[in-house]
C-alpha cells in the first residue's frame, strides 16, 4: 500500500510538471484528438509536447510491456495513472484502434515477431490502424463474411469489400477478417490478417452520414497480395481472435457513456435554459431527466471500475463487456438527447460559427451509431442472455 | 481500494448466507405472518445474530463490538434481503449503533452499546412524520422544561418501534420546519409517561410503529449530540442506514431475478421453454445489467461511507435512487414473467414485491434522492 501511495504521489507530481495547461481543457473540436500515423499532424504545439512526453515515459499505453514502448505498469499502477489524469482533466495523448483493439489481440495471439514489429509503432503513434470487420451482408451476423483470401504459395490473395471501416481513408494498416475456407462452417473458415493499406489493390470511399461527416468508409480489396506470415493466430481460427478483440472494442465504446465531458450535464443545461429563484433548472421535467441521467452515469462509472477490479482478481465474466457496451452506448444517446433538449433552438444550427459548425447536433447524430457499431444493442442483449444467463436457444 | 470484496468480507458473506438461508428462508417470514406473531420477528434468531457478532458489527471494540464498517453491514443486509428476514439488524445494529457511536457521550455509549452488541437491547430511530421521508421538515417539538425538555408530536414508520427498548427521536428545538439548524436528537425510554406506541402491520409483513409523544419529559442528559445541531449527525446516520437498505435491495433484486430466470428455463409454452423467446431474453438481460450496475453503485457508496461519512451524500443518493429503480423493475418483471403464478400468495415472488415497495419509501425514494443529487450539483 505504501508503495502505491508513493507511486501516486510521483505520478501526480510528474503529470503536474509535464501536462501542458491547454491539454487539461475539455476537448471541443475533432482535431483535439491525436490519432498518430504516417500522415499525422499536431493541431497545436501543446498537443505535440504532451504526446512526446507521454510517449517517452511509456504512458501512451501505461499497462503494456516496456519492451514494446509501454509503461510496464501493473493493473493497480495503471489505475492510478488513469485516476490522476482524470483528476486534472488531462487528455489522452494518443487515441488509436491499435491501442484499444489490435494491441490486446496481438499481445494474446501474436507471434513474437508480430509483436515486436507492430506494438512499438502503436505506442509511438507511428502507424494508424483500421478495422476490417463488417461487410454489406455481414453486420450483426458478422461470421457470414464473404471477403475471400485464396492461397498462392507464401501469400494470400484477398478479394472483397468491407464497410463501416472507421477512418479507413486515414489508416496506414488494417486488421481484417477474411474467409480462408469456404467449405467449413461459417465460424471455422475465418482468418485474422494484417496488411498495409498502401498495398496494390486497396481502395477506400468515405460514406456520408446523417451528421454530415464521413467517419466511416467502404473499403475494397482487388487481388491484394499479403504474406501468410501476417495471419494472427491460426489460419481458419480467426474467429477466436475476432471475438477477443471485440470484447476490448466493446469496453472502449462503453466508456463513451461514463466519461463526464467537462461540466456536469445539469450545469450545462442550466447555462442554456436558466434556473428558477431557488437555483433549480427552469424546466422541472428536464431537471428530473438530467438527475436520472447523472445517477446512471455515476453508477456506470462504478461498474466500469468494478469490472476492471473483478478482471484483475480473476472473477470477471468475459461476456460482461457486452453488458457494459449495451448500457454505455444507450446512456450516451440519452446524454445527447438531453443536450439537444437543453440546447433548444441554439442546438439546431448546423453551419454557423456561433455553433462551431453545428458541433452539438452533429455529435448528437453521431451517437446514434454507438448502439449499432461494435455489435448492436440487440446483439449485446442476446450475448448476455446466452453466455451469462444461460437461457435456452439463445 | 479495489471495488470488490476483500477475502475477509467474502468470508463474512459466506457465513451470513449460510446462517440466514438455513435458519431464515422466506418461509420464516411466511410463518411469522401467518401465525400473526406478536412481535413479527424471531428473538431466537436475534440471539444467534448476537452470537455470530452481527449485532455489534458497527459497535467499537471498546464497547463490545467488532468495529467493522458499512461494507460489512451491507454484506449482512444483502443476505437479509435475499430471504426477506424481518430482523432488527437495520434498526438496532445499523441505525442505533451508529447514532450512539458517532454522537453519544461516554456515558451514553457505555450504557447502551454493550447491550446492543450482546443482543440485549433493541432500539429504533424515529424520524418520519408526514407521508414522505422529509427529515428537514421535522416538526415534533421539544421545548425546554425544568432540567430537560418536553416533547410533543408524532412519528410514523418507526422501524421496530413496537419492540424497541430505546427510541432515538429527532425533534425540533428551534427554528421551523425546513431549517437545518434547530434539530436535536433525544434518547427516549418508550416506557416514559406520554409515549403511546401503535404497531403498524405493513404490506411487507415487516415491522414498524406509529408513536405519539404527549408532554413527554426527557432529561437534558438524554440529548444525543448537541442541542440544535443534530442535523449533521442525523444525516450521517441516515446515510449509513440508506447504505444498509440499498444493500438489502440489491440482495432482494438478485434473488427475485435468479428465481425468475430459473422459471424462464423451466416453464414451457408453445412446446418450448419460455426463456427461448427473444422478447423475454432481452428483458432478462436488461434487468441483469441493471442489477450489476446498481450493485457497483451500492458498493461504491458503502466504501465511500467507510472512508468519510460526511462526504458520502452524493454516492449514497446515487445508490438509493438506482436501487429503488432496479428493485422496482426486478419485482415487476418477476411477477410478470411468472405469469398467473406470480400473482398467487403461494409463490414467494409477491413477498419480494411488497418488501421492495417498503424499501423504496424507507429513507427517501428515488425521486427524493434524484432531487438531492440535483441540489448538491447546483441545478
Amino acid at each position: 500500500m505504501a508503495d502505491l501511495e508513493k507511486f501516486r504521489n510521483e505520478t501526480r507530481a510528474w503529470l503536474e510538471a509535464n501536462c501542458p495547461a491547454e491539454m487539461r481543457k475539455p476537448m471541443t473540436a475533432e482535431d483535439d484528438t491525436f490519432w498518430g500515423g504516417r500522415n499525422a499532424k499536431f493541431s497545436s504545439e501543446p498537443q505535440r509536447v504532451w504526446f512526446e512526453r507521454m510517449r517517452d515515459k511509456g504512458w501512451t499505453v501505461p499497462h503494456w510491456p516496456k519492451e514494446y514502448g509501454g509503461g510496464g505498469l501493473d493493473g493497480e499502477e495503471a489505475k492510478i495513472v488513469r485516476q490522476e489524469m482524470a483528476a486534472i482533466g488531462a487528455r489522452q495523448p494518443l487515441t488509436s484502434f491499435g491501442i484499444s483493439m489490435l494491441g490486446p489481440a496481438l499481445l494474446k495471439y501474436g507471434t513474437e515477431a508480430q509483436k515486436s514489429e507492430h506494438l512499438p509503432k502503436i505506442t509511438a503513434g507511428l502507424i494508424r490502424w483500421c478495422q476490417g470487420y463488417s461487410e454489406p451482408n455481414a453486420g450483426s451476423d458478422l461470421a457470414s463474411l464473404q471477403t475471400r483470401a485464396e492461397s498462392d504459395g507464401g501469400d494470400f490473395i484477398i478479394n472483397g469489400q468491407k464497410i463501416w471501416t472507421s477512418y479507413a481513408n486515414y489508416a496506414d494498416w488494417i486488421f481484417c477478417l477474411v474467409r480462408t475456407d469456404s467449405t467449413a462452417k461459417k465460424h471455422d473458415g475465418i482468418s485474422f490478417i494484417l496488411f498495409d493499406m498502401t498495398s496494390k489493390g486497396v481502395s477506400t470511399k468515405p460514406i456520408l452520414l446523417i451528421s454530415g461527416r464521413s467517419p466511416f468508409c467502404e473499403t475494397f480489396f482487388d487481388n491484394v497480395r499479403v504474406p501468410k506470415s501476417h495471419v494472427v493466430g491460426t489460419v481458419n481460427r480467426g474467429w477466436d481472435v475476432a471475438k477477443y478483440l471485440l470484447q476490448h472494442e466493446r469496453a472502449m465504446i462503453s466508456g463513451m457513456g461514463e466519461r463526464g465531458v467537462g461540466r456536469p450535464l445539469g450545469q450545462v443545461a442550466a447555462d442554456s435554459i436558466g434556473a428558477d429563484e431557488q437555483g433549480r433548472l427552469e424546466d422541472p421535467i428536464l431537471r428530473g431527466q438530467v438527475a436520472a441521467f447523472e445517477i446512471d452515469e455515476a453508477a456506470l462509472a462504478a461498474a466500469a471500475e468494478r469490472m476492471v477490479d473483478l478482471a484483475k482478481a480473476g472473477q470477471g465474466h468475459p461476456a460482461f463487456s457486452s453488458a457494459m457496451k449495451y448500457y454505455g452506448t444507450e446512456l450516451n444517446k440519452r446524454r445527447y438527447e438531453i443536450l439537444m433538449s437543453a440546447g433548444g433552438i441554439d442546438a439546431l444550427e448546423w453551419e454557423s460559427d456561433r455553433s462551431r459548425g453545428g458541433a452539438r447536433p452533429r455529435a448528437w447524430l453521431r451517437t446514434k451509431a454507438n448502439s449499432i457499431e461494435g455489435g448492436t444493442s440487440e446483439v449485446m442483449l442476446g450475448i448476455v442472455a446466452k453466455r451469462i444467463l444461460d437461457l435456452p436457444g439463445a | 481500494m479495489a471495488l470488490i470484496l476483500t477475502e475477509e468480507q467474502s468470508m463474512l458473506r459466506d457465513s451470513a448466507r449460510g446462517l440466514i438461508s438455513d435458519q431464515a428462508p422466506v418461509s420464516h417470514l411466511r410463518h411469522l405472518r401467518d401465525s400473526k406473531d406478536a412481535t413479527g420477528f424471531s428473538r431466537e434468531l436475534w440471539t444467534t445474530f448476537a452470537e455470530m457478532g452481527f449485532c455489534g458489527l458497527l459497535v467499537p471494540e471498546s464497547h463490545g463490538g467488532s468495529g467493522l464498517g458499512c461494507v460489512e453491514a451491507g454484506i449482512v443486509m444483502e443476505e437479509i434481503g435475499r430471504t426477506l428476514v424481518p430482523s432488527p439488524f437495520l434498526s438496532t445494529a445499523v441505525l442505533a449503533a451508529s447514532a450512539l457511536s458517532r454522537g453519544g457521550s461516554a456515558a451514553q455509549k457505555s450504557e447502551h452499546l454493550p447491550k446492543i452488541s450482546a443482543g440485549e437491547l433493541l432500539a429504533a430511530l424515529a424520524v418520519d412524520e408526514g407521508t414522505k421521508h422529509r427529515p428537514l421538515q421535522t416538526k415534533l417539538q421539544a421545548v425546554r422544561s425544568g432540567n430537560g425538555f418536553r416533547l410533543n408530536g408524532s412519528k410514523a414508520f418507526v422501524v421496530d418501534g413496537h419492540v424497541a427498548g430505546l427510541l432515538i427521536v429527532a425533534a425540533r428545538t428551534a427554528g421551523s420546519a425546513g431549517d437545518r439548524d434547530g434539530l436535536t436528537l433525544f434518547l427516549v425510554d418508550p416506557k416514559t409517561k406520554g409515549v403511546a406506541t401503535e404497531r403498524t402491520v405493513m404490506v411487507d409483513s415487516h415491522n414498524a410503529a406509529r408513536i405519539d409523544f404527549g408532554n413527554v419529559e426527557v432529561n437534558a442528559d438524554h440529548v444525543l449530540g448537541e442541542v440544535d445541531q443534530g442535523y449533521a449527525l442525523l444525516e450521517g446516520v441516515l446515510n449509513i442506514g440508506r447504505g444498509a437498505v440499498v444493500s438489502e435491495m440489491v440482495g432482494l433484486s438478485e434473488e427475485v431475478f435468479g428465481r425468475t430466470v430459473s422459471y424462464l428455463k423451466e416453464r414451457k409454452q408453445f412446446g418450448k421453454a419460455i426463456g427461448e423467446f427473444q422478447a423475454l431474453q432481452h428483458r432478462a438481460a436488461q434487468l441483469y445489467i441493471d442489477i450489476e450496475i446498481t450493485r457497483s453503485a451500492v458498493l461504491k457508496a458503502l466504501q465511500t461511507l467507510d472512508g468519510d461519512v460526511a462526504n458520502a451524500s452524493a454516492a449514497v443518493a446515487v445508490a438509493k435512487a438506482r436501487a429503488g429503480a432496479t428493485a422496482t423493475r426486478a419485482v415487476q418483471e418477476g411477477v410478470q414473467m411468472h405469469g398467473g403464478m406470480g400473482m398467487t400468495d403461494q409463490f414467494d415472488i409477491g413477498f419480494f414485491m411488497k418488501r421492495a415497495r417498503v424499501c423504496e419509501e424507507l429513507f427517501g425514494d428515488a425521486n427524493f434522492h434524484a432531487d438531492q443529487l440535483a441540489r448538491m450539483r447546483s441545478y
